[in-house]
């Protein structure tokens, strides 16, 4: 796991407390720059349903790696959509297809954020990302 | 006959989902208006059912089915008098939504572009998808209610509003699913009857708290969900006054709803067999008539009563937060809360009373054109049911404020 990742949701992993956990998240939602009205598009649109997440994957060639950009509209999502550009921001393709975000959420004790019942697109947003990295390996 | 004594404990105690704890607290359930919990004597039923009832109804001669046939027919005589209205009056669906599809359906051969019909922005997606698509099948116009900035209805402007449009069909609910408004029906059903209109009534959040009298009411149709009125999920009522109802053209075709077929045309039976195809949910039917068994218990006055003492009680305590902002009409209520906390997301409110076991709803409730005629992205939903009590109340209040104080 990259040394960002391990910095970013090192206090999430010490919280004990869930409310510890919640604030933890959302403090980390407020580090993310807010991303301009004009970028929030509906293209941009994360199919979600309770809230609005806009996500851009692109793809550094220079580099060979995955920028991800984001914004929500909510605290939570935004802080748990600023755990997973930590893990997988900056990545070859090969990296981002070797790292389950379901693994690293579980390990946090935030896999209950997947289920498919929460509606906030986190999946969404995973697959999204695993869809691009698979895609510029083949 | 006397007041019975209303006793919350022993009601709570009949609903073993309540009984739980999440996230290491007691449940708090406040989503009734999505769903509500199941008594026990539900349970019990459908259990029986598949234990030692299960055959196929209308069908066979043996014991068996003669035995759940009759089950299945005394549910619907108890579904016709919680209504007041006849048996043969009743259709059973899969929910509100396919009843209001199937008169939907049913109406469209006699429905072309000189006809209008009217709905409300209060309504539920249930209430409006089906009727667009209506229109646009037969070029009928599509027209809404004028509804006040406060998610409230002026019934002189909007009885106004029915004589001067003439329509053809007037649907409007009972009582709002995302506000709990109830709507003065009797003046828009009296200005649609002057007129001629028919009318639907959408009672899938009125049907339990308010025990309408149809008759009285004098609607043309009404459609209600068994599983928002303790019964199981997968059973819906229509019910249609039998000459309007007999008059709809069929929905969905196949055994059991026909009268002779031949091989190139069939005849079908009267309503309400002809809406009625297929191998029926019998289980939920059976369960649902528990269901009714245990409202009448209870007595709708009692719940009504009590419902609207909790509903109070809850008002006082959450207009003391400050930076709330309620959303419901707090004078006609069937016990539905939605409100937000100043400009705070729904979403992480909801996610954070859940992590003290209280069980709300955040969105938009399924109803987007009222929450763009409200000027809202969503709201939160405490939605209360009788055995909801006080304390449910004041765990809901304290964990709200703890929530709140979560988010500085």
């Amino acid at each position: 796991m990259t040394n960002t990742f391990k910095k970013v949701t090192e206090s999430i992993d010490k919280a004990s407390a869930w409310q510890q956990k919640y604030r933890e998240i959302m403090l980390l939602g407020k580090t993310l720059p807010v991303l301009p009205d004009v970028l929030k598009t509906d293209d941009a649109l994360v199919p979600g349903c309770e809230s609005k997440v806009w996500m851009f994957v692109e793809f550094d060639l220079k580099e060979n790696t995955l920028v991800v950009i984001g914004d929500s509209d909510t605290r939570i999502v935004k802080g748990l959509l600023a755990i997973i550009l930590a893990l997988y921001n900056g990545l070859t393709p090969e990296q981002v297809v070797n790292i389950d975000a379901y693994e690293e959420f579980d390990k946090l004790g935030l896999i209950s954020h997947l289920s498919a019942s929460r509606g906030n697109g986190i999946k969404a947003m995973v697959d999204k990302i695993q869809t691009m990295a698979q895609h510029k390996i083949s | 006959m006397p007041a019975l004594e209303f006793d919350i404990n022993k009601i709570k105690n009949d609903f073993p989902t309540l009984k739980q704890s999440i996230n290491d607290n007691p449940l708090v359930y406040l989503d009734s208006a999505a769903t509500t919990q199941k008594p026990q004597s539900v349970i019990d039923a459908i259990n029986e059912f598949y234990t030692s009832q299960n055959a196929n109804v209308h069908r066979g001669r043996h014991t068996l089915s003669e035995h759940a046939t009759t089950l299945y027919e005394q549910a619907r005589d108890k579904t016709a008098d919680y209504f007041n209205v006849l048996s043969k009056e009743i259709v059973w669906t899969k929910g509100a939504t396919e009843a209001i599809n199937l008169v939907g359906n049913g109406l469209r051969s006699r429905f072309n572009k000189d006809d209008t019909i009217i709905i409300s922005a209060l309504e539920h997606h249930a209430n409006i998808v089906p009727w667009q698509v209506l229109s646009q099948q037969t070029g009928a116009k599509l027209i809404a209610l004028p509804v006040n900035d406060d998610g409230t209805l002026n019934i002189k402007q909007c009885s106004d509003f029915i004589k001067q449009n003439k329509p053809s069909l007037l649907t409007i609910t009972q009582a709002s699913n995302a506000l709990g408004n109830i709507t003065n029906l009797e003046p828009l059903i009296k200005a649609a009857k002057e007129i001629n209109s028919l009318v639907l009534i959408d009672g899938a959040q009125g049907a339990m708290h308010l025990k309408p009298d149809l008759r009285e009411l004098n609607c043309d149709f009404y459609v209600c969900s068994s599983h928002k009125m303790l019964g199981p999920t997968g059973l819906g009522v229509l019910y249609g006054r039998y000459e309007a109802l007999n008059a709809l053209d069929v929905y969905q075709t196949g055994g059991e709803m026909i009268d002779k077929v031949y091989l190139t045309h069939s005849t079908y039976r009267p309503a309400p067999a002809k809406f009625e195809t297929g191998t029926p949910n019998i289980a939920g039917v059976l369960g649902f008539s528990a269901a009714l068994d245990y409202l009448d218990t209870l007595h709708s006055s009692n719940i009504q009563q009590y419902e609207n003492d909790l509903f109070t009680y809850a008002v006082e305590k959450l207009v003391s937060i400050d930076g709330i902002t309620i959303y419901s009409n707090l004078s006609n209520n069937i016990g539905t809360l939605s409100f937000n906390f100043k400009d705070e997301h729904p979403y992480d409110l909801a996610t954070l009373l859940d992590g003290y076991g209280i069980a709300v709803r955040a969105g938009h409730h399924c109803a987007q054109p009222l929450m763009t005629h409200l000027g809202l992205n969503g709201t939160l939903r405490a939605s209360f049911c009788f055995y909801n009590t006080h304390k449910d109340v004041d765990i809901f209040i304290n964990s709200l404020k703890e929530c709140i104080d979560l988010l500085d």
